[in-house]
């Protein structure tokens, strides 16, 4: 069973305990002026971001079937069982074609080093692994955030929206997105209005890839016999006349 | 005295070009790509993939176009220009590796992707086809130096196995080339909808077979121009007219994709989007009905500018695909840091200075007198390039 994590936006209220839970956990910077950069970066993995009276968070998806890994030249990025999209560095050879491909945005770039690495949120996959909550569901003061295996978040999620259908909008962000992510969200108002891209395809994203490679094999195979065979028609002529001992 | 005016002023560039691309060069791998580009986490390619890779490798077609055409096809009129074509294509990737160098975070883990296979991962099978059909092109070209040195036994070995390599050459360039537009099948909502569409392999490929010829005619002109040699006149009139038929063949399909998918709806939407594409579209149309026309082909400089044209066309359309329909959906604008476009200009000049080095000192243009029996052709119009007013370096 593959862990997920579960966001409603409604218990949120913008206290940015994940955030210094997150950093904390990462070996990462914390203070007063990067709590308040309202966007995710090599230094800051989740960001609450603000708009008006609500909040909302970004983290790293965990999509079902990623683009990211699909894309990654040297399979840098892998999904794991568990659920966690897991970044091995020392694969990485720096295209950045994981971070062009996600439909999300949410890969970074170390742009100021000088060997740079691609961070984003791992969903704690040391943690998530043994069933502990990730550091941000830990730290999370009102149950905002939670994890736990993603069937069950999802029925909690449903009974969440069936009970209280007047405070909440009534879809699930997550469960269609990119064909589906690890990492489900609620929200009182459509997504748009919190900050969520919701012009995401429906279905999973490396199909669009695989239509097209999923063809190469034929192209070889019936490339060398086509070239091949007009090479041999071409070259017809003078083999002729070289037997007939024609110049 | 313009003559000798003209030869520093290229030269006095070239320095300028170089120096500029050195401190650039410094900044990279000192700074890092934060200090020397103008990326960011929401615009992670710029012009050294745009422009240096996409349209790198489209450039370089030339290579297995002309390959096909002379060693499958065994139309032997356009034999003359199968070396140049193949030196330019063996010079364009060793290039595009340069500028990958660049461009790549760990530039040191280049070869990563040969051991850490990932086969869902087009960029995986485009590192793959590179390599190997860099290694195809050294294969290709090699004997024009084993000629140099009058190495007669190897000369026999590589025209013993010419056929497999040409046609690993054209397969391999197959895939990678179309597969430079699959890089885009990803992002079907990120990319604007007049460059996103399922058939972008198709379109690429397509188009990189176009750019091949027009590169070999473009480097005709030059190296006529450079070594005062007879422009091969009859044979870039038919090329232009090939150029003229795929292109068609190109602006039909792209517009029937658009109108298949509506998105032709997307050119009243106000954004630089449709004045870019507006472009792309033009700089690729008025060519080809400029060399429909008799008349423009009896003109060697109409035929020129031309083809210049028609390469420009190109570079808009991958710089389109990469960097101006991806901005609206990225929410930046990205322009080129100074240290890009001094790297990107860097590597042209080059390009242009080692195939003239090449060009100089190995038998690249020597085929055509060895040949010259086999040559159709006829008694054709054959004008110099000075008869012509040709312009340029």
């Amino acid at each position: 069973m593959a862990r997920g994590l579960l966001y409603d936006s409604t218990l949120c209220i913008g206290c940015r305990q994940c955030e210094q839970a997150c950093s904390e956990g990462k070996n990462l910077p914390y203070d007063d002026k990067i709590a308040a950069e309202e966007r995710t970066s090599a230094h800051k993995l989740t960001a609450v971001r603000t708009h008006g009276e609500r909040f909302s968070r970004k983290l790293c998806m965990h999509c079902l079937d990623p683009a990211c890994a699909s894309v990654c030249p040297v399979a840098a990025l892998q999904k794991t069982a568990a659920g966690p999209v897991i970044y091995l560095p020392e694969r990485c050879m720096g295209c950045r074609y994981c971070m062009v491909s996600c439909p999300f945005g949410v890969p970074t770039y170390e742009w100021h080093s000088r060997l740079p690495y691609v961070r984003k949120c791992d969903f704690c996959q040391d943690r998530v692994a043994k069933n502990e909550p990730s550091r941000c569901a830990e730290a999370c003061p009102t149950g905002a955030t939670i994890t736990g295996e993603r069937e069950e978040l999802l029925r909690e999620a449903r009974r969440r929206l069936a009970e209280k259908p007047d405070q909440y909008y009534p879809r699930i962000y997550g469960i269609e997105e990119a064909g589906g992510t690890s990492v489900l969200i609620l929200s009182a108002v459509p997504f748009e209005q919190i900050g969520y891209p919701v012009n995401v395809e429906k279905t999973a994203l490396p199909q669009y890839t695989w239509a097209a490679l999923k063809h190469i094999p034929d192209v070889v195979v019936m490339g060398t016999v086509l070239l091949g065979g007009i090479h041999w028609l071409t070259h017809r002529k003078e083999e002729v006349a070289r037997k007939e001992g024609r110049p | 005295m313009m003559e000798l005016a003209r030869k520093y002023f290229w030269r006095a560039l070239f320095a300028v070009i170089m120096a500029a691309a050195a401190y650039a060069t410094f900044l990279r791998f000192w700074g890092g790509l934060g200090a020397s580009t103008n990326l960011s986490d929401r615009f992670p390619w710029g012009i050294w993939i745009g422009f240096d890779v996409l349209c790198g490798v489209g450039l370089a077609a030339g290579g297995f176009t002309l390959a096909a055409t002379v060693h499958i096809f065994n139309i032997k009129s356009y034999r003359p220009v199968v070396r140049p074509a193949i030196l330019t294509a063996f010079l364009g990737y060793l290039l595009v590796v340069v500028a990958l160098l660049f461009d790549l975070g760990h530039p040191y883990r280049i070869w990563h992707p040969l051991i850490m296979w990932n086969p869902r991962s087009v960029m995986f099978e485009v590192g793959w086809c590179v390599t190997l059909y860099t290694t195809v092109l050294f294969l290709e070209f090699l004997p024009v130096v084993l000629e140099k040195f009058r190495m007669h036994a190897a000369l026999k070995i590589m025209k013993a196995v010419t056929l497999p390599i040409i046609i690993a050459g054209v397969i391999l360039s197959t895939l990678h080339q179309s597969s430079l537009g699959s890089l885009f099948l990803i992002m079907p909502n990120k990319l604007h909808p007049l460059w996103w569409t399922p058939l972008l392999p198709v379109l690429f490929f397509i188009s990189a077979v176009a750019t091949g010829l027009a590169m070999t005619i473009f480097e005709s002109w030059h190296s006529a121009k450079a070594f005062g040699r007879h422009l091969e006149y009859d044979l870039v009139c038919r090329m232009t007219r090939v150029l003229a038929v795929i292109t068609a063949v190109y602006l039909t399909m792209r517009f029937m994709d658009l109108s298949h998918r509506g998105a032709l709806a997307a050119l009243n939407q106000p954004g630089i989007e449709r004045w870019m594409f507006g472009l792309e579209i033009l700089l690729m149309a008025v060519p080809m009905l400029m060399f429909f026309r008799e008349k423009t082909r009896q003109h060697p400089l109409a035929v020129y500018l031309g083809v210049v044209m028609w390469l420009l066309g190109f570079v808009a359309n991958r710089m389109n695909v990469s960097v101006t329909g991806l901005e609206r959906s990225s929410g930046v604008h990205y322009f080129p840091k100074w240290s890009e476009i001094a790297v990107t200009l860097a590597i042209i000049g080059a390009g242009f200075a080692i195939f003239r080095l090449a060009a100089h000192y190995l038998p690249v243009f020597e085929e055509e007198h060895k040949d010259e029996g086999e040559m159709a052709g006829g008694p054709g119009r054959i004008p110099t390039l000075e008869a012509a007013g040709a312009q340029g370096d």
